[in-house]
C-alpha cells in the first residue's frame, strides 16, 4: 500500500501547518512586523525588490528573512526526505509573466492570499472583498484547466540548477546579516553610500520588522512544514472547485482560526473597513486585484508561498515565477500601479485590466489537444 | 492489460485531475499512473483512496508507478 498515513500527508499535518502559520504570523506582528502583515509573500518579496534598489518606494525596502527562510526551510525538508528534484523547462517565460501579473494584482489589493487571510483574521473587512476576487480568479483558472489548459511537462535537469534559488537566498541572507548584525556599513564602502544597495526603510512598513532571527527561525519551520504538507492557499480553493477536495482547505481554515484567536488574545483584532492598516477601501480594485492574482496563481499552479517552497525543492519553473513576482514588484512601484492606503495608484486599474487580458490569452491559447 | 497514464513532469492539479477523469470513466479495473514527484504521488493516492480504489506503489529511480485497482 502507498503510505498516506504519515503525519505530514494527513489532515492533522495540514491543520497543524495552517495553525502554526496563523499563530506565528500574528506573533510576528506583535514582535514588530507591520499590522496584518505578519507574513505576506507578495509584500515581503516587494520589500526585497526595494532593498535591492529595483524600486524607489522608500517606505517598503527591507531584505525580509521570512522569504529566505521559506525557501531554505523547504530545501531542508526536501533534502531530509529525499524529495529534492532539480527540474525545469515548463514554459518558463509564461511563468515569469504570470508571476509578474500576480504581483501587480497583489499590490493593487495590497497583499497576497496569505495576507488576505491575515487581514481577515485581523478584522479588515476589505479582505472579504479581496478573497471574493481571489475565488473568482481561481474559478476562472479552473475553467481553463477543465478545458485542457497546460503549460506542459518539466524535465529533470542538473542538480546544481535546482540549487540556484536556495543559493540566491543564501546570498540575500549574507547581504542581510552583513548589513545588520555583522555591522558592515555602506558608509565604509562607498563615498556616496545613499546611491548604493541595499536600501533599508527608515520609516513605513519596510522599517517595521520582528527580530531577524525570530523571523528567520519561524520561516524555516514554516518552509519545512509546508514542503512536507504541500500547503497552498490557491490550491485549497482550486481543489474545492475542481474536485470537491477539502484537504488543502483545512490548512487555510486552520490558518484563519489560528491567526484570529491569536490576534484576539493579543488585542490585534479591530473589525471594520475604513482605516485598516496598509489597506484601502476601493472595493472594485480590491476585488479586481485579487482576481488577477488568483487567476495568475491558478494558471501557474501555486500561490506565492507554494512557489517559494517548490523553488526550495529544486523546481526551476517555480523559481522563475518568483523572479517574475520580484520584477513585477519593481514595475508596480516604478509605474504607479501599486496601491497605497489612499487608494489605487494612477495606473492600478489599467494594470489589472491589462493583466487579466494577458492571463486570458494565456489560458485560451495554451491548451493541450484533447 | 492495465490502462496507463503518464503524468511525469506535470505539476498538480493535472496528474490528479487526469486520474480522476480516467477512473470515473473506467468505473472499475486497473490503471497504472506514472508520476515523478512526491506531491503528485500523494495527491493521486489520496484521490484514488477517497474514491474507493486500492493503490499500490512501486518506486523506481525517483519515479513512481501507482497501480490503482477496483
Amino acid at each position: 500500500m502507498a503510505s498516506l498515513t504519515g503525519f505530514f500527508g494527513s489532515k492533522k499535518g495540514m491543520v497543524t501547518t495552517g495553525l502554526f502559520i496563523g499563530i506565528a504570523a500574528a506573533f510576528l506582528q506583535k514582535l514588530g512586523n507591520p499590522a496584518n502583515m505578519g507574513i505576506c509573500v507578495a509584500c515581503m518579496e516587494r520589500d526585497i525588490a526595494g532593498a535591492l534598489g529595483f524600486h524607489r518606494a522608500a517606505v517598503v525596502q527591507y531584505i525580509r528573512p521570512e522569504i529566505i527562510g521559506f525557501v531554505l526551510g523547504a530545501l531542508i525538508a526536501a533534502l531530509a526526505f529525499k524529495e529534492f528534484r532539480a527540474r525545469s523547462g515548463s514554459a518558463p517565460m509564461v511563468r515569469f509573466m504570470l508571476g509578474f501579473f500576480a504581483m501587480v494584482g497583489a499590490l493593487v489589493f495590497l497583499g497576497c492570499p496569505w495576507r488576505a487571510l491575515l487581514r481577515l483574521s485581523g478584522g479588515d473587512g476589505n479582505a472579504i472583498v479581496g478573497l471574493a476576487g481571489l475565488i473568482v480568479g481561481v474559478a476562472i483558472g479552473v475553467a481553463f484547466i477543465k478545458n485542457g489548459y497546460s503549460l506542459g511537462a518539466s524535465k529533470k535537469t542538473h542538480t546544481s540548477a535546482g540549487w540556484i534559488m536556495p543559493l540566491v537566498m543564501i546570498g540575500l541572507l549574507v547581504l542581510l546579516l552583513g548589513n545588520t548584525v555583522w555591522g558592515a556599513s555602506k558608509a565604509l564602502l562607498y563615498a556616496e553610500p545613499d546611491k548604493f544597495a541595499p536600501f533599508f526603510s527608515e520609516k513605513g512598513p519596510g522599517s517595521q520588522h520582528a527580530p531577524l532571527f525570530i523571523s528567520l527561525g519561524i520561516a524555516l519551520i514554516i518552509g519545512f512544514l509546508a514542503q512536507r504538507t504541500r500547503f497552498c492557499t490557491m490550491g485549497a480553493i482550486r481543489d474545492v472547485i475542481l474536485m470537491r477536495e477539502m484537504h488543502l482547505m483545512w490548512g487555510v481554515v486552520a490558518l484563519v482560526i489560528g491567526a484570529f484567536a491569536t490576534n484576539y488574545a493579543l488585542g490585534q483584532f479591530n473589525p471594520g473597513f475604513a482605516g485598516q492598516p496598509v489597506a484601502h477601501t476601493a472595493h472594485i480594485w480590491n476585488f479586481g486585484g485579487m482576481a488577477l492574482s488568483g487567476l495568475a496563481f491558478a494558471l501557474a499552479g501555486g500561490c506565492p508561498g507554494r512557489q517559494l517552497f517548490l523553488s526550495g525543492e529544486g523546481d526551476g519553473d517555480a523559481a522563475v515565477f518568483v523572479m517574475g513576482m520580484i520584477v513585477g514588484a519593481g514595475f508596480a512601484h516604478n509605474f504607479a500601479t501599486a496601491s497605497s492606503p489612499a487608494g489605487p495608484g494612477l495606473w492600478g486599474p489599467a494594470s489589472v485590466i491589462a493583466g487579466l487580458a494577458a492571463c486570458l490569452v494565456i489560458g485560451f491559447t495554451m491548451r493541450q489537444k484533447a | 492489460m492495465a490502462d496507463k497514464l503518464d503524468m511525469r513532469g506535470l505539476s498538480c492539479p493535472q496528474p490528479v485531475f487526469e486520474t480522476k477523469k480516467k477512473i470515473e470513466a473506467m468505473g472499475s479495473g486497473t490503471l497504472e499512473v506514472l508520476v515523478d514527484s512526491g506531491t503528485a504521488r500523494d495527491n493521486v493516492t489520496r484521490l484514488a483512496e477517497n474514491k474507493g480504489w486500492a493503490v499500490s506503489l512501486k518506486e523506481q529511480e525517483g519515479e513512481f508507478v501507482l497501480t490503482l485497482s477496483k
